[in-house]
């Protein structure tokens, strides 16, 4: 697929990766190869440079810890809170949702995205897997789909669009979803080389420049 | 990359064109350790130790190396019940070892759903010549390496994750250096060899040509490389994610310490921020003692002179 191009004259798109823990080295690559501009955000100083986040794949049990210590949670509350712009992949996907199913205790999410969501929900890593998945409103095929230690969503809220899902145990359940310009995965489509979720956080992101959302705090 | 299409032996479909145990997958769940620390816990208690601190994953074992290195004897994988125990008391993902070449113990390991097999020179060797056909498994392999010949030997297995050996339960990260710096720099020449010297890597290796080709054109082995072997301090930890390792693996350096739940987190840290040098100080600050040292000069076994 081809880059989406700015304007000519307007700056490219500055996207962040959250650079705490996980595979955010394959997002900055795939952020990078759409024409936009990649900052690894491991502090509140990194994520004042940023008009959009990606949330990687990683634990996200490290990873929410991590946050509270390096100090990132509370500003990327606010930015998150003020509309900018996000998309979380699997471990991205529960630090962005309402609620966890599975989780620790003391886990705290952003809420970003009205769900619950529910942990390894496949089961061990010997039940990880790949599969073809038809994404409603991503053109050109189905996306080739990477569920590693996967979540999904068990509750979805009143404002959230369900873009995908697979089958669990006899129940379709969501793996794609988006609520205003917070977009979720949970599979690593970065694994796979597709970049078209994250076009979409791209456009956002642009988007969100035209109409004024501030890119500062 | 050719290798990704590269499916085991035996590729399992699941419900609904689902492919599990393909490379992918396997290699997939060490790209999502990358930055964090595996530690070694020898029960479920540290195994919650570990998880509070923020380990990324946790390595069930019956005694730590430096325990193994005083003990002797025949060190062998542990009791089901210990890694039951342990994968019960934690949500994040749980390894644990089979001796090398002791593809039973492997194959038991699988069954019991672990999450990556360690084929592990700090279990006494099984086999002196083989080490286990990994492609055969749909659980992932992690295996230790000191060199690049013996790390792509490794994938040429069915290894999806390679870590340095270093010497395990030693507390000295010299050897874990040694082992790192050989792989990432034989990469480096691999990478400005021209095609005819590719050839003469590949023998010089003693590993297969489309590996060497394969590291020659990415400039990075076509799995992830994590250290291991030796790490005691945050500071360790930096060094060797500033040379290049992806994650590290702390054996004895957590649970040998003086305070344990504060050096796991503080090498958490550090390894999620090997760069900077205000936060290392901030988390190695009055941390306490860290494992007692060996000079490797005296040592009557390495570790690592084990595999082939």
């Amino acid at each position: 697929m081809s880059p989406p191009s700015p304007r000519a004259g307007a700056p490219r798109a500055v996207v962040g990766v959250l650079a705490l823990q996980g595979d955010f080295a394959e997002h900055a690559q795939m952020i990078e190869s759409l024409g936009a501009r990649a900052v690894e955000v491991r502090s509140p100083a990194e994520l004042d440079e940023v008009e959009g986040l990606v949330l990687p794949g990683g634990e996200s049990t490290t990873l929410s810890m991590l946050l509270d210590w390096s100090g990132v949670r509370e500003p990327l509350e606010r930015r998150l809170r003020s509309g900018m712009p996000a998309l979380g992949t699997c471990a991205g996907m529960i630090l962005l949702a309402r609620e966890v199913v599975g989780g620790r205790p003391d886990q705290r999410t952003f809420a970003a995205i009205d769900l619950g969501v529910r942990r390894n929900a496949f089961g061990r890593q010997v039940d990880s897997f790949e599969a073809d998945l038809d994404v409603e409103g991503i053109e050109g095929g189905a996306m080739h789909a990477v569920f590693i230690r996967a979540p999904v969503v068990e509750r979805v809220g009143p404002g959230v669009e369900v873009l995908a899902t697979v089958e669990v145990a006899g129940v379709h359940r969501p793996v794609v979803c988006r609520e205003g310009a917070v977009l979720v995965a949970a599979f690593h489509p970065e694994l796979a080389g597709d970049g078209r979720l994250h076009a979409l956080l791209i456009d956002a992101v642009l988007t969100a420049r035209r109409s004024g959302v501030s890119a500062a705090p | 990359m050719a290798s990704d299409d590269r499916n085991d032996a035996t590729p399992t479909p699941a419900t609904g064109g689902r492919t599990t145990g393909t490379l992918r997958v396997k290699r997939g769940l060490a790209e999502m350790l990358r930055g964090g620390v595996i530690m070694d816990v020898v029960n479920a208690h540290q195994a919650k130790v570990a998880e509070d601190a923020g380990a990324v994953a946790v390595m069930a074992l019956e005694r730590v190396p430096a325990d193994i290195r005083r003990d002797g004897g025949v060190a062998r994988m542990s009791d089901p019940a210990l890694v039951e125990g342990i994968q019960a008391a934690v949500t994040i993902p749980v390894m644990a070892k089979a001796r090398i070449g002791h593809f039973a113990e492997a194959q038991l390991l699988q069954a019991l759903r672990v999450d990556y097999v360690d084929e592990s020179e700090v279990l006494t060797p099984a086999d002196e010549e083989h080490h286990i056909d990994k492609w055969g498994f749909s659980v992932p392999f992690v295996c230790g390496a000191t060199n690049l010949g013996e790390a792509l030997r490794r994938i040429s297995e069915g290894a999806a994750m390679i870590r340095s050996k270093g010497e395990a339960g030693t507390g000295n990260v010299v050897e874990a250096v040694r082992h790192l710096r050989t792989i990432l720099g034989d990469i480096r020449k691999v990478a400005t060899a021209d095609s005819a010297e590719r050839y003469a890597w590949a023998k010089r290796l003693q590993a297969p040509i489309d590996l060497v080709e394969e590291v020659a054109s990415s400039g990075r082995l076509p799995v992830p490389l994590f250290c291991a072997g030796g790490i005691a301090t945050p500071s360790d930890a930096a060094l060797v994610m500033q040379l290049g390792a992806e994650a590290v693996f702390v054996g004895s350096g957590i649970f040998k310490s003086t305070d344990p739940p504060r050096f796991a987190r503080a090498i958490v840290e550090a390894t999620a921020h090997f760069r900077d040098a205000g936060i290392l100080v901030k988390v190695s600050r009055g941390l306490g003692d860290a494992m007692p040292g060996a000079e490797i000069s005296t040592l009557d076994t390495k570790l690592a002179d084990r595999g082939w």
